[in-house]
């Protein structure tokens, strides 16, 4: 069963990620639903086993409030360096108050997990062939921090 | 200036830590080229065309002599005995090895350097007026804001990758010192009709391949509210700016798409959601980092009595009133001077400056001026509380030192970049230019008479050498692969700024001595009385200058 890193533990995973261009009938599993996918049917689905994923370049606010009828949401990564996923997890986690599983998903790297816990994501699934264990270490690359963000509404100058 | 208290040195030696980690994943090859990349650069680590290049951090160009000494070590034990001044007021080493980087960042550490920031497509440097806290035009001192955003811009969370990199500017002054209308942020510290301190916020200024001058996107922001607006700005251009294309990924891209409106409009409607947020800053805070920028215990000195020895000394000695008419500049304490450093000799790089230099200057600021250096966008130095009394001795030894050419603001204090020497971006070569001009126009009676005027040089369309605003700017342009160069003219980046304009068809190397000449010799044909370069240009436009230097020879 492929391993993610979730909180910061190396763990099983089983969600199935849909692809966009999706068409048919959903396999029984528990599946990441592309966001327009979910948007598109929304009525008609019934979505005891499904979470959802929002691509980068896709607008998080079309979600809202709606995010907590899931049990997880995974963002995209197309390429670490394109940080839109950060803002839209924030997003999530403040804005719209989505208290469940957050995921990054495609190819975030390592030294962005610091980044990516900060931003209220808390499972990442990461490329295949990265030692997960040692990379869970980087979640504490730091120690101190000086801005407000998903885990930590008070910014350093108002901690105690 | 700003200490360190045990949360800010944790963070950076953690850095420390992190970046050693890094290096050694990489050089062991697990991590790959293309990720190591964007982390390094986060790190100011460049590779060159011959070495790697490390550039460190100053924030807001502040500098105290323990710091100076440091880099005099770093310059000796890993580098070729010299750094650079950087036009962000940065410093950077151009020898460095990659396996030695993580010892010079863990030097840096005890003196409270480091290299966060200073490259990537993140929040870069915030850089001021380096007069700052000394300038007579002064509403406030825009460093503790400088500090404030520091801290909130180092290792955010949310915006480590941008679409481009990204850089705030900050002045206290009406007049801009800083540059603040070619920045991606530039902030002024204004006042409003009850006498509430905040800021003029401008977006969307920039250099390098599509010059822009920025546009106010609001008129008064409440001091307190800084970070909250600075957040909404940056998620507004993280979540909708470019990432496709990479010339078309700064925010002043954006800005221009949307129109200043509408992106003021969309940065506003985020701002709604976050202004009353805990980021919002306390007056405790402020006043905080406030108090690392109080004023030295300053004497009281008598300013008529300092000014007439001055004179004398100067009567006596011309070189010495050479260098006071253009390398000292007023400060607001009576009895006081800042003085500028000059690292424009002819012969060395602009911004250049030796271990040994670094020490003697530190040396200086103990003795002269509270142990403080800033560092200028100019690529100068500056020792900013000089006593009047003590500047004869002061310029006896920076002369000894090869810093007190008294060129401050005139034709050969170039602003110049690494260009081809160095730099792996470059189309053509700077550094030969600034020193074929520095001796062709030797003579400095003459540069003297022409007066203030800016002549800036960059090897490529990146213009890290402020080429589109200097009066006379220089850019380097590949012609089928040789290096030729292109002028612009009407530049400026004071409160007035513009852009310069092109004047026509490039030239070769031999060639620019000649161009520059002619150029000056219009305007000293057609000025005014003693009006300035930029004054005369603007007064007269392109086409006289055009006709000179294009014209064919009989
Ligand atoms: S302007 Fe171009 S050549 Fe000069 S330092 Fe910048 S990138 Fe390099």
């Amino acid at each position: 069963m492929p391993k993610i890193i979730k909180g910061s533990q190396v763990v099983d995973d089983s969600w199935v990620i849909i692809p966009k261009d999706f068409s048919g009938e959903l396999p029984r599993a528990k599946v990441l639903l592309p966001m327009q996918y979910w948007l598109d049917n929304k009525e008609a689905l019934n979505l005891q086993c499904a979470g959802l994923w929002i691509d980068s370049d896709e607008d998080v606010d079309a979600v809202g409030l709606e995010a907590n009828q899931f049990p997880l949401i995974a963002v995209n990564f197309p390429t670490f360096v394109d940080g839109r996923g950060f803002s839209i997890g924030r997003l999530l986690k403040e804005r719209y108050e989505f208290n469940g599983q957050l995921r990054a998903i495609g190819n975030a790297i390592r030294d962005q997990l610091f980044y990516l816990k900060r931003c209220g994501f808390d499972s990442f699934d990461l490329k295949d062939g990265i030692d997960l264990d040692a990379a869970a270490a980087s979640l504490n690359d730091f120690s101190v921090t000086y801005q407000s963000s998903a885990d930590q509404p008070e910014p350093l100058f108002r901690r105690s | 200036m700003y200490v360190y208290n045990e949360n800010d040195q944790k963070i950076i030696e953690e850095r420390v830590t992190q970046f050693r980690s890094q290096t050694d994943r990489y050089l062991a090859g697990e991590l790959a080229e293309d990720e190591f990349l964007p982390l390094r650069l986060q790190n100011g680590l460049y590779i060159q065309r011959l070495a790697p290049m490390l550039r460190i951090a100053v924030p807001y160009g502040l500098l105290n002599s323990k710091q100076f000494r440091k880099l005099a070590h770093i310059a000796r034990t890993y580098d070729k005995g010299y750094c650079h001044i950087t036009t962000r007021q940065n410093i950077q080493f151009n020898w460095p090895q990659l396996e030695e980087v993580p010892d010079i960042l863990g030097e840096l550490a005890e003196v409270q350097m480091h290299a966060v920031q200073t490259s990537g497509n993140c929040i870069r440097n915030t850089t001021t007026d380096q007069f700052a806290g000394v300038a007579q035009d002064e509403h406030e001192d825009p460093r503790p804001w400088c500090e404030i955003i520091r801290q909130w811009s180092t290792f955010h969370p949310e915006f480590a990758f941008l679409p481009r990199k990204f850089k705030i500017a900050v002045c206290g002054t009406q007049g801009d010192r800083a540059a603040i209308q070619v920045h991606d942020i530039g902030l002024q510290i204004v006042k409003n009709d009850d006498g509430e301190v905040g800021f003029k916020v401008l977006v969307g200024g920039g250099l390098g391949r599509t010059p822009v001058i920025g546009s106010v996107i609001r008129e008064f922001l409440p001091k307190e509210h800084l970070l909250t607006y600075l957040d909404a700005i940056l998620r507004v251009y993280n979540r909708h700016g470019n990432r496709a294309n990479k010339y078309k990924a700064r925010i002043k891209i954006l800005v221009r798409a949307w129109t200043p409106e509408v992106f003021a409009h969309e940065v506003e409607s985020e701002w709604d959601y976050i202004k009353d947020t805990p980021s919002i800053l306390t007056d405790e805070e402020i006043n905080r980092v406030k108090g690392f920028f109080t004023a030295p215990d300053y004497q009281s000195l008598d300013d008529g009595e300092a000014d007439i020895e001055l004179k004398q000394r100067s009567d006596e000695n011309i070189a010495f009133g050479k260098w006071l008419q253009r390398n000292i500049t007023a400060h607001r304490v009576p009895g006081y001077a800042a003085v500028t450093l000059s690292l424009k000799p002819t012969g060395v790089a602009p911004g250049d400056v030796t271990d040994v230099q670094l020490d003697v200057i530190a040396d200086l600021a103990d003795q002269y001026s509270y142990g403080e250096i800033r560092a200028t966008h100019n690529q100068n130095l500056v020792l900013a509380d000089v006593k009047k009394s003590d500047l004869f001795e002061l310029w006896q030894k920076a002369k000894a030192g090869g810093f007190a050419t008294p060129n401050i603001g005139t034709l050969t204090d170039m602003i110049c970049c690494p260009g081809g020497d160095f730099c792996s971006l470059a189309n053509a070569k700077s550094i030969p230019i600034a020193e074929a001009l520095q001796r062709k126009f030797d003579d400095m009676d003459y540069v003297y008479d022409l007066g203030d005027l800016s002549l800036n040089i960059s090897g490529c369309m990146n213009a890290c050498g402020h080429h589109h605003v200097g009066n006379i700017g220089i850019l380097g342009v590949d012609k089928k692969g040789d290096e030729f160069y292109q002028v612009q003219l009407g530049g400026s980046s004071d409160s007035d700024a513009t852009l310069g304009n092109v004047l026509g068809p490039s030239f070769g190397r031999d060639e620019m001595p000649e161009v520059i000449e002619k150029i000056l010799d219009i305007y000293v044909e057609n000025r005014n009385g003693d009006e300035l370069f930029i004054d005369t240009y603007r007064r007269i436009g392109l086409t006289p200058f055009k006709e000179s230097v294009y014209a064919k020879d009989h």
